[in-house]
């Protein structure tokens, strides 16, 4: 049991910070600014999540999985609070999204 | 075990470092400030298991709500011009650029 619960804490500890690589990835990467908003939400959702979750497997039930849970929770209400505010308060002071300019319309033929 | 988690979440705050300095507008760094202050929490959640000290976590509560309270403050000064109550003459006006 003890070996079931190690492996199950490990992968969530790889996969989520596999997720957090990706996130910060998105963040440096991606040409648009509202595209780097989307790409560092995955960060407090997904990669705190799982993170955390590994780590409350390693603690077992016990006050330390309970501080996690907390921390877990204000992590997923607070961070796309945080990436709503943020996206808003661009567009409002201006900051406009890239959208591609088609020629033609793409729903005629050819 | 903790120290491959470690890794990844440094190098991604690495990561975030490089788009704070080099985003075009103030909104790509105060995306990567709040970022990195989410991983930083993280960081200190490993940390302590790591190093066997489970009062980390409260550190890691208080970072937690202090990054949230800190990404907050900077939006609203960057709207109204301070940190007070209701509008100022700044609305309306242009973006400010870095």
């Amino acid at each position: 049991m003890n070996n079931v619960l190690d492996l199950i804490s490990w992968m969530c500890l790889l996969s989520g910070s596999f997720f957090a690589l990706v996130s910060s990835l998105a963040v440096l990467r991606l040409p648009d600014f509202y595209n780097r908003v989307h790409g560092a939400g995955i960060t407090d959702t997904v990669g705190a999540g799982l993170i955390l979750l590994g780590l409350a497997f390693q603690a077992g039930f016990s006050l330390i999985s309970f501080k996690l849970a907390l921390v877990l929770v204000f992590m997923v209400l607070t961070g796309p609070t945080a990436s709503h505010a943020l996206a808003k308060a661009a567009y409002r002071l201006g900051l406009e999204p890239v959208v591609s300019h088609q020629k033609e319309d793409p729903t005629s033929a050819a | 075990m903790f120290s491959a988690a470690m890794a990844a979440i440094l190098v991604s705050m690495a990561m975030l470092l490089v788009r704070a300095v080099q985003g075009p507008t103030v909104f790509d760094r105060v995306l990567s400030v709040n970022s990195f202050g989410t991983k930083t929490v993280l960081l200190i959640a490993v940390l302590g298991f790591l190093s066997g000290r489970p009062a980390f976590l409260d550190l890691a509560l208080v970072y937690a709500l202090m990054n949230f309270i800190s990404t907050i403050a900077v939006l609203k000064f960057s709207r109204f011009g301070r940190l007070g109550q209701g509008h100022s003459k700044l609305e309306g006006q242009p973006m400010a650029e870095s």
